[in-house]
């Protein structure tokens, strides 16, 4: 049993490759589009205030799961091809988006309206105010839900698997297929994940610290 | 010439503001001459504090027209009710200076940093020559000891002297001083006001909102007494305590202000 596990490992460790990156790609784009839209929630005028509301609205609202076979199986329909790959990515992205609106919206709502009057009042700015002012304070705020969205979104990266991308899941799912050892490699899956997502709350942790001088 | 010494630095002329259907400012004029120290006393809600921050275009304005220096503010022209652009609007807040109630520091940075901030980014100085003006008016405030230290690490009468570093050190043409100890303890008023009266010494031209008498009696070029949204009485201290006779609402003002601070 144990020989078969080991023979399989590197075509395991391929899967968990391809559920990292997955993950990367979800986490990095959707902090990037997520922090845009959520600037203009705060920031925008009327019309971007009340699509980025529709937006983000509509997403939650929808179950990550229908959010994928819908961006696959149902775009075509409209002429949009995407491979299974970048298909998932896209509906993990779009929902992992919609979320980081919301902690941005958090973290900068809570900033009192008096930091950006005295940046104002030294001559900066809209954007020198967001960077130098706004955003690190925000920070610390935005950090500890984010970085659970981030655990969430290499958790919810094995639903990648569902479209037939071999990811950690869909690899241990093969192996168990052959091997018809389910129990143990389903625990080596459950460890592996567990590993990624506690160093990434320990790193969480750390960081809350460093950031904890600056008082609510 | 508008930079002539006689001419007024900051020329208020008839602006008006509403919130809703609640004016706040009834066609409002007021003179500012370099160097004068100008305070503005008044009821709460009777529009100081909104003036002030239309000022420094924290607030806009329906109508009328704020100068600094001959030039319009917040708006390209003076009836255009065109905004300026973000980077202008930016460029002109950068000439005055603005110390708040609340202090408003910077809580990430430290008081040094709060002050080489705008020093940095705005006027482009470079990290060595913003230190050495942070340095310099964190002396003056007497506060160079504290240079390093956090906002949440100083009294509030060490913050507000750390908010008055943070805008004089931008060499504003005017300072708006809203309400400065207001939020303080009255052990730490002192402290405050004496560093106001430093510089209103060096000439720096200040308007000021604010609740304390003494101070507004003892320290001002002239004092505006507004009420309702509007300017009820203007002129120098002297005048203006023995324009209390002749003004209900002036009268009312002190008589009430008296009463509740001895």
């Amino acid at each position: 049993m144990l020989g078969q596990i080991i023979y399989a490992l590197p075509f395991l460790a391929e899967g968990f490759a391809v559920t990292l990156w997955v993950s990367l790609l979800v986490v990095v784009l959707s902090l990037i589009a997520g922090v845009v839209l959520g600037v203009g929630l705060v920031y925008g005028p009327a019309p971007v205030r009340w699509a980025v509301r529709i937006f983000s609205d509509t997403i939650r609202g929808i179950p990550i799961l229908v959010l994928i076979f819908f961006v696959y199986y149902g775009l075509p329909a409209v002429g949009i091809h995407l491979q299974s790959f970048w298909a998932a990515v896209l509906a993990l992205t779009l929902f992992k988006t919609a979320q980081v609106v919301e902690y941005l919206r958090g973290a900068v709502g809570s900033i009192p309206k008096g930091q950006s009057e005295a940046a104002m009042a030294i001559g900066l700015t809209f954007r020198q105010r967001l960077a130098y002012v706004i955003f690190p304070q925000a920070f610390r705020r935005f950090l500890p839900p984010w970085i659970n969205g981030v655990t969430d979104a290499v958790k919810g990266s094995a639903l990648v698997s569902l479209l037939g991308i071999t990811d950690l899941m869909q690899a241990i799912n093969q192996v168990i297929g052959r091997t018809y050892e389910a129990m143990p490699l389903y625990i080596l899956g459950a460890l592996v994940y567990f590993a990624v997502n506690y160093a990434l709350s320990l790193a969480s942790r750390r960081l809350e610290q460093r950031f904890a001088f600056i008082r609510e | 010439m508008s930079n002539a010494s006689n001419a007024a630095l900051l020329d208020v002329s008839d602006v008006s503001k509403a919130f809703g259907t609640v004016e706040v400012l009834r066609a409002v004029s007021l003179e500012v001459k370099r160097g004068e120290v100008v305070t503005i006393i008044g009821p709460s809600g009777s529009g100081k504090t909104t003036l002030l921050r239309c000022v420094n275009f924290l607030e806009s304005y329906d109508s009328g027209s704020i100068r600094i220096d001959g030039k319009e503010v917040g708006y390209r022209d003076a009836g255009t009710r065109q905004r300026r652009s973000e980077r202008d609007l930016a460029a002109m807040r950068a000439e005055t200076g603005m110390v708040f109630q609340s202090f408003n520091l910077f809580p990430h940075l430290t008081a040094a940093g709060n002050i080489m901030l705008g020093l940095r980014k705005v006027r482009g100085k470079s990290e060595a020559e913003a230190r050495q003006i942070a340095e310099h008016w964190l002396g003056r405030v007497g506060l160079a000891h504290k240079a390093d230290s956090l906002p949440a690490e100083l009294s509030g009468g060490q913050q507000q002297r750390v908010g008055i570093a943070r805008a004089v050190a931008m060499e504003p043409k005017i300072l708006l001083l809203d309400e400065i100890t207001s939020a303080l303890d009255p052990e730490l008023v002192g402290e405050v006001l004496a560093v106001v009266r430093s510089l209103a010494e060096d000439g720096m031209t200040m308007l000021m909102v604010t609740h304390e008498m003494a101070f507004a009696r003892d320290a001002s070029s002239r004092i505006v007494f507004m009420a309702d949204g509007g300017v009820s009485a203007v002129g120098p201290p002297a005048e203006i305590l023995a324009a209390e006779a002749s003004n209900e609402r002036l009268r009312s003002f002190l008589a009430r202000f008296r009463a509740s601070h001895f």
